[in-house]
């Protein structure tokens, strides 16, 4: 107990030195870039730029600034938007995460539903036709990126057929094209990965010896050797949890989808500060949630694994 | 955790409760463009907030669907002598869109808050002709000093220190009433829903940020039996060629852009549904006149203006019917005749010609060229533009143009220092018909005033216009400082703007007009059909058939 308590203390200390480093980072790279957050086509007269800047904090100097800030984040405030006055960014972010969670959490559950089948499908046909058809078709998943795929997408069962809408967001049906789009390249590789890792596991010594003694093939494949086989799976879980949940900026642009990876892209654009870091503070700290929850999940899967990390 | 729940609450019950909607019901699904930046109307300075805006609020004066300034909350008004004071009297009965009355002096109040420092009203400006505004906005006298007044409970009364076109400025979202009694309770806040109290025909029912935004018909409005459209949904449309997708998939009745692309194609695939009307702005390329090469050679500049074709990049690269331009005042403000360029009228190989012989005068050849840099922000239509440009300059006179693309706000705040710029994008959209909003810039040393020009004479024919009395004495003075501006080539003009836009054919009682403004309650939506099952059975029909079908092309 003391000793798991004395990992987990330790764990946090890192994840939370790691934010501090991340959010500090990306305040120097956000103030160094050239342009303000209210510089326009139209620029506001100097009286009205100067009352924007005392209510941003921006006439003050960078490391007050700064200090401030960090003294809002450790309060849990991450600040209001500079270019959307009537929302904060604690509203905003709110807002987005359930957003990004759920098409990419369905995206996810998508890959993996289709992908592991077909990866196991694969590799117990392995060197026939089937495996090299689902292993050329998951090779083209992989190939073709999210901005062909997406745009294609709308063009057939949007454009085309009228089946589905081609954007926007408050229908279960918005859902439908950008899961897809998130999940396919995530089928392919779920797919390909679920292949390799069966056939090697079903090529190991106490497999052999099973087949030997007479198991059968289904009970040998369910019960002895799909959930070794499934490890690297679960260790890939991690990145590819983390790539859905914050958001495809990609995707969520082409089917206007108010997520994470949105607003980090027009926050940059606008040079909104404050919603920049916030969306970084978040990601961050998901990242570091998503990669203790996999490593847990690993623990389970591998007994040895839990051993060693005791 | 509880919103992810929420989330999957929603997706179950949504396609659990699935119903037909009723045909009342349907709403109008707009195409709006970026995300709305603020509905405080006394902040917004964009187009996205500014259509929702009139949706859900109403000025003094506000305009119909062609355009024309008709009454508002103000039912009619008078001016004094001079065009000095205008006083409006109200409507009798007017309401906010809680129910609770709407008199004059709250929207006296509110334009004290519009101008007091705190709001920071980045369209302040444009009222600077009325009496105290700069001075309260700066904070160097109280709002209580600002030029309008509530003598009685319905008449409101502005006083201006020179002439300006009061009842267009009335129609701008910072001359909108905001509800002070909200503002004080949410702050920030009273723009959601729930909290936003306006005085238009809708009144805001839900925004979800970066999705859409709904407004719901004002019971309350002094006009709601004339609101044909019950619900009006404005989508977050970033992304042109995503909302044209949208359109053709059948999910928006109206796109708020097109995406560049030749007009054969787009006319060939929406036929009657592509709405292209003249609008208000001018695109031209602003020449640095604070530093050489540019700064004391007049003649240079003229040949830089002369080499460049007008009707080719009209025709071939913007392509979606601008007009060749050769004046920075659009055609279109009603009383005002544009000035044009000393030179408008030769062909081309005329102008040419003497575009080479400027172009030696001023010490250059093809042997000794002028190495020159066009500076523009990111953006398809701006590259192919300056690509354009450039190889007019160099096929007519040999100049080396170096092309160089920013990203936006780089180039904005490059732009604005006038340091690094030797020609750059520029241009100017209206905010109210008013020849003045196009020239003011070039009058001032202020932050708009990219080229730098600076000129007595320029500046004491717009002293001339805002002292005038009437408005045609006032139109001719600008006319001369136009023409003036022109005449020194401180910008090459290239084209003036068209607004472009896919309307679907069961949306009625949609016009172009100049300022390509389209508030919800002048439309009406001529089928129950929603646009997915609209789309379905025009994807049935041939394109001949669907190139005839709706309204009348405006």
């Amino acid at each position: 107990m003391k000793a798991a308590l004395k990992v987990w203390s330790g764990r946090l200390l890192e994840a939370l030195l790691t934010l501090w480093l991340l959010a500090t980072l990306c305040f120097v790279l956000l103030r160094a870039a050239p342009g303000g957050p209210f510089d326009a086509e139209k620029a506001a007269p100097p009286e009205v730029q100067a009352a924007l800047a005392q209510q941003y904090r921006l006439d003050r100097p960078l490391l007050a600034q700064y200090g401030a800030w960090l003294g809002d984040v450790a309060r849990g405030d991450l600040g209001p938007s500079f270019q959307y006055p009537d929302y904060t960014v604690n509203q905003l972010v709110a807002q987005a995460l359930p957003v990004s969670a759920l098409n990419g959490g369905l995206a996810l559950l998508l890959a993996l539903l289709l992908g592991i089948p077909l990866g196991v499908l694969a590799a117990l046909r392995a060197g026939r036709t089937l495996d090299r058809a689902l292993m050329f078709v998951a090779g083209l998943g992989l190939a073709v990126p999210k901005f062909v795929v997406a745009p294609l997408l709308v063009l057939l069962f949007a454009v085309t057929l009228h089946w589905l809408p081609a954007g926007g967001w408050g229908e279960w049906r918005n859902l439908v094209l950008p899961v897809v789009a998130l999940a396919l390249p995530n089928v392919a590789y779920c797919a390909r990965l679920t292949r390799a890792s069966l056939l090697e596991t079903l090529s190991a010594e106490y497999l052999r010896a099973a087949r030997a003694r007479g198991l059968s093939e289904t009970r040998l494949l369910f019960a002895h050797a799909l959930r070794p086989a499934l490890l690297p799976v679960a260790a890939w879980l991690s990145p590819a949890l983390i790539n859905v949940v914050t958001g495809s900026a990609v995707v969520e642009q082409v089917f206007g989808i108010p997520g994470m990876g949105r607003y980090f892209v027009q926050g940059a654009l606008n040079r909104d500060y404050t919603l920049v870091l916030g969306v970084v503070l978040v990601v961050g700290a998901a990242i570091v949630a998503i990669n203790v929850l996999v490593d847990a999940l690993r623990g389970w899967m591998d007994p040895r694994l839990r051993a060693a990390t005791a | 955790m509880t919103r992810l729940s929420a989330c999957l609450l929603w997706l179950c019950s949504s396609a659990a409760l699935a119903q037909p909607a009723l045909p009342g019901d349907l709403p109008l699904e707009r195409g709006n463009g970026p995300e709305p930046a603020t509905l405080d109307a006394h902040r917004c300075q964009e187009v996205a907030c500014g259509n929702v805006l009139r949706d859900l609020y109403e000025g003094l004066v506000t305009e119909d669907a062609h355009g024309r300034l008709v009454p508002g909350m103000a039912q009619a008004w008078s001016v004094s002598a001079d065009g000095r004071v205008w006083t409006f009297r109200l409507r009798p009965g007017l309401r906010w869109s809680n129910g609770t009355p709407l008199d004059a002096p709250q929207i006296v109040a509110s334009f004290r808050r519009a101008f007091a420092p705190a709001t920071a009203a980045p369209f302040g400006e444009l009222f600077e002709a009325l009496h105290n505004a700069r001075a309260v906005q700066a904070g160097q006298v109280p709002p209580a000093q600002l030029g309008v007044a509530a003598p009685d409970t319905r008449t409101v009364v502005f006083t201006f220190d020179r002439s300006a076109p009061v009842p267009a400025l009335l129609t701008l979202p910072i001359a909108f009433p905001v509800y002070l009694p909200g503002v004080a309770r949410f702050g920030a806040q009273h723009t959601r829903p729930g909290h936003l109290v306006g005085n238009g025909a809708y009144r805001l029912a839900a925004w979800t940020p970066q999705a859409n935004l709904v407004v719901a018909r004002n019971p309350h409005f002094h006009a709601a039996s004339t609101v044909a459209i019950a619900r009006v949904r404005f989508h977050v449309t970033e992304d042109a060629s995503a909302e044209l997708q949208r359109f053709a998939a059948g999910d928006l009745h109206m796109t708020e852009v097109v995406p560049p692309q030749p007009l054969t194609s787009l006319r060939a695939r929406f036929g009657d549904q592509l709405r292209i009307a003249p609008y208000l702005g001018a695109f031209w390329l602003g020449l640095n006149l604070t530093t050489p090469p540019l700064r004391d050679a007049p003649g240079l500049r003229r040949a830089l203006a002369l080499a460049v074709d007008r009707d080719k990049l009209t025709a071939h690269v913007t392509g979606l019917g601008e007009q060749p331009a050769h004046g920075i005042v659009p055609p279109g403000i009603a009383g005002y005749v544009p000035a044009r360029t000393p030179w408008s009228a030769l062909d081309t190989p005329a102008r040419e010609a003497l575009a080479r012989r400027l172009y030696r005068q001023a010490g250059y050849s093809r042997r000794h060229p002028l190495v020159i840099e066009l500076r523009y922000n990111t953006s398809t239509p701006h590259r192919r533009m300056a690509l354009a440009v450039a190889a007019m300059w160099r096929q007519v006179l040999g100049v080396q143009v170096r092309l160089r693309n920013e990203e936006w706000k780089v180039f904005v705040g490059n732009r604005k220092q006038r340091v690094i710029t030797q020609v750059f994008r520029g241009g100017w959209i209206g905010d109210v018909p008013d020849a003045r909003n196009f020239l003011a810039a070039f009058g001032s040393d202020g932050p708009l005033n990219w080229t730098g020009y600076d000129d007595a004479g320029f500046r004491e024919r717009l002293a001339r216009a805002d002292a005038a009395t009437s408005p045609a004495a006032r139109d001719a003075w600008l006319r001369a400082a136009e023409q003036r501006l022109l005449n020194a080539d401180a910008v090459v003009p290239l084209y003036f703007y068209t607004s472009k836009h896919l309307v679907a054919p069961q949306v009625q009682g949609w016009h172009p007009n100049a300022l390509d403004r389209h508030a919800s309650r002048w439309l009406r939506l001529g089928s129950a059909t929603p646009p997915a099952a609209r789309s379905a059975a025009r994807s049935a029909a041939s394109p001949a058939a669907r190139s005839t079908t709706g309204t009348a092309a405006p």
